[in-house]
């Protein structure tokens, strides 16, 4: 009995061993492929600080008002360059049908949504630690809160969850372009709506109590969604 | 699992829909074990969804498949250890060096040992003086043999090969046919299909027509020269 314990033990294991390397050589894939193509990151980057500079001249904002916007132009921000990111990173598995070679491994296929996932995370997170500081100094508002960068790892994890799967739908058809914002925007919202309000709090230094409920819905989300994506990957990237 | 007796695949009454269309209509199709089997037929003739569904990337909507004793779709990843697919396309990163994508998918795949093993296959395709280049460097020939590579890379017992000579010219194709030719001989089972009768009937040891989504003709090699297997397509797909 122990010795079908032991052995059953070593078996799940293993298993663990064989998902977690599936994911960490997913993972290294995407980035050492964007640090020699440097497609994904460049026009992430080059359109988040577009975002910020047009908003920076658009808004002409004083002092007060600049502090209350600054979580939405934030987001704002973060949510449009994430999409771009999304349908880069999953049109580079389409087009040369390297998603094909993905799928015929023989691994969970949950692994490669987590691989993605976490690829497109690091991209994402990248983008969000080289905009804070350019936002800071032209806005002149000081972003470097603890609080609010919980918020942000959050509600990047949770766009991220999300738009990953979404965007492994959209990338099988002709207008993946338009159709991964077309999906994503309206599933990701209580994310973004959770997201402003929790930074929008930090930044104001309103009271915790006040915004814990924000970070209460961006967490329930995060699981949730992650959950969905881990139970029907399967089903949409097969045809 | 497998037995010396039975077929190592094996399909009845296969049906595959996209939407309102049937591509399958009751396909049947059985392989032996170390067969060539090449599968001609028009284009819209379902070849390509056949292979599709026999790699697990598709669902069959109705009849049953089995690899190797295993039934698809619901033990899709003990068949996907089995097989080696090769499509026109050829699966590959071309911002890593072929180095990089065999180790990458030696990752996947749990290969033990895969220095060694990236080593024998880049020496098998003839590849190893270019490992450390770009594969988006690469002539469109050197990146199929490297796709051939990557499907190997696994020791599968099954290869599928899916238009493997699209887009290639003269050279490169007598140099893959050559390729495929080691691959098939290191007994495995493959099967391939194709628009080009006279590779078909180089390599294959049984020509199976597709026509409108059912196999409508069987033969085999020892039978055919380019020729007969010409007639024999012509009269399988009903064409004058």
């Amino acid at each position: 009995m122990s010795t079908a314990a032991g052995k059953s033990q070593i078996s799940i294991r293993r298993s663990f061993s064989e998902y977690a390397r599936a994911v960490w050589a997913i993972l290294w894939k995407d980035l050492a492929a964007e640090l020699r193509g440097r497609e994904m990151l460049s026009a992430m980057l080059v359109f988040a600080l577009l975002v910020i500079l047009i908003f920076n001249f658009a808004l002409e904002l004083d002092a007060k008002t600049r502090t209350s916007v600054t979580s939405g132009v934030l987001w704002v921000t973060f949510a449009f360059a994430g999409t771009l990111g999304l349908n880069r990173s999953m049109a580079m598995e389409k087009d040369r049908g390297c998603l094909d070679g993905l799928l015929l491994t023989p691994v969970d296929r949950s692994a490669i949504y987590f691989g993605k996932a976490l690829s497109n995370l690091a991209f994402m997170l990248i983008v969000e630690v080289i905009v804070l500081p350019v936002y800071s100094i032209l806005y002149n508002t000081n972003l470097f809160n603890p609080g609010l960068i919980m918020v942000i790892l959050l509600g990047s994890i949770g766009y991220v969850g999300v738009g990953t799967l979404l965007a492994s739908m959209a990338v099988q058809t002709r207008t993946r372009d338009i159709l991964l914002p077309i999906l994503l925007f309206p599933v990701v919202l209580p994310v973004l709506i959770a997201a402003v309000k929790a930074s929008s709090g930090f930044l104001q230094s309103i009271p915790m109590s006040e915004i814990w409920p924000w970070l209460n819905i961006l967490i329930v989300y995060d699981i949730i969604f992650i959950a969905v994506a881990f139970m029907v990957f399967d089903f949409i990237v097969e045809e | 699992m497998s037995s010396s007796l039975s077929p190592i695949i094996s399909v009845h009454n296969l049906v595959k829909r996209f939407g309102l269309k049937t591509i399958l209509r009751g396909l049947n199709f059985e392989v032996e074990k170390g067969e060539f089997v090449a599968l001609l037929g028009p284009n819209g003739a379902g070849k390509t969804t056949f292979l599709r569904i026999l790699a697990s990337l598709s669902r069959p909507a109705a009849g049953r498949v089995t690899v190797s004793g295993f039934s698809l779709p619901s033990q899709a990843a003990a068949v996907r250890r089995l097989i080696g697919v090769v499509s026109h396309l050829p699966l590959l990163y071309g911002d890593l060096t072929a180095e990089e994508n065999l180790r990458f998918y030696a990752r996947m795949y749990s290969i033990p040992n895969p220095d060694a093993r990236i080593n024998d296959v880049l020496d098998v395709v003839g590849l190893t003086a270019r490992r450390r280049d770009l594969v988006r460097t690469y002539s469109r020939g050197m990146q199929q043999r490297l796709a051939i590579g990557r499907a190997v890379l696994h020791d599968p017992e099954i290869m599928l090969f899916d238009e493997p000579f699209t887009g290639l010219d003269q050279d490169a194709c007598a140099m893959l046919g050559d390729v495929l030719r080691e691959v098939a001989a290191r007994s495995r089972t493959v099967v391939m299909t194709s628009h080009d009768l006279s590779r078909a009937a180089d390599l294959a040891s049984r020509f199976d027509v597709i026509s409108r989504g059912i196999i409508t003709a069987s033969a085999h090699s020892q039978d055919m020269d380019t020729d007969l297997l010409l007639s024999f397509y012509r009269d399988a797909i009903g064409a004058k």
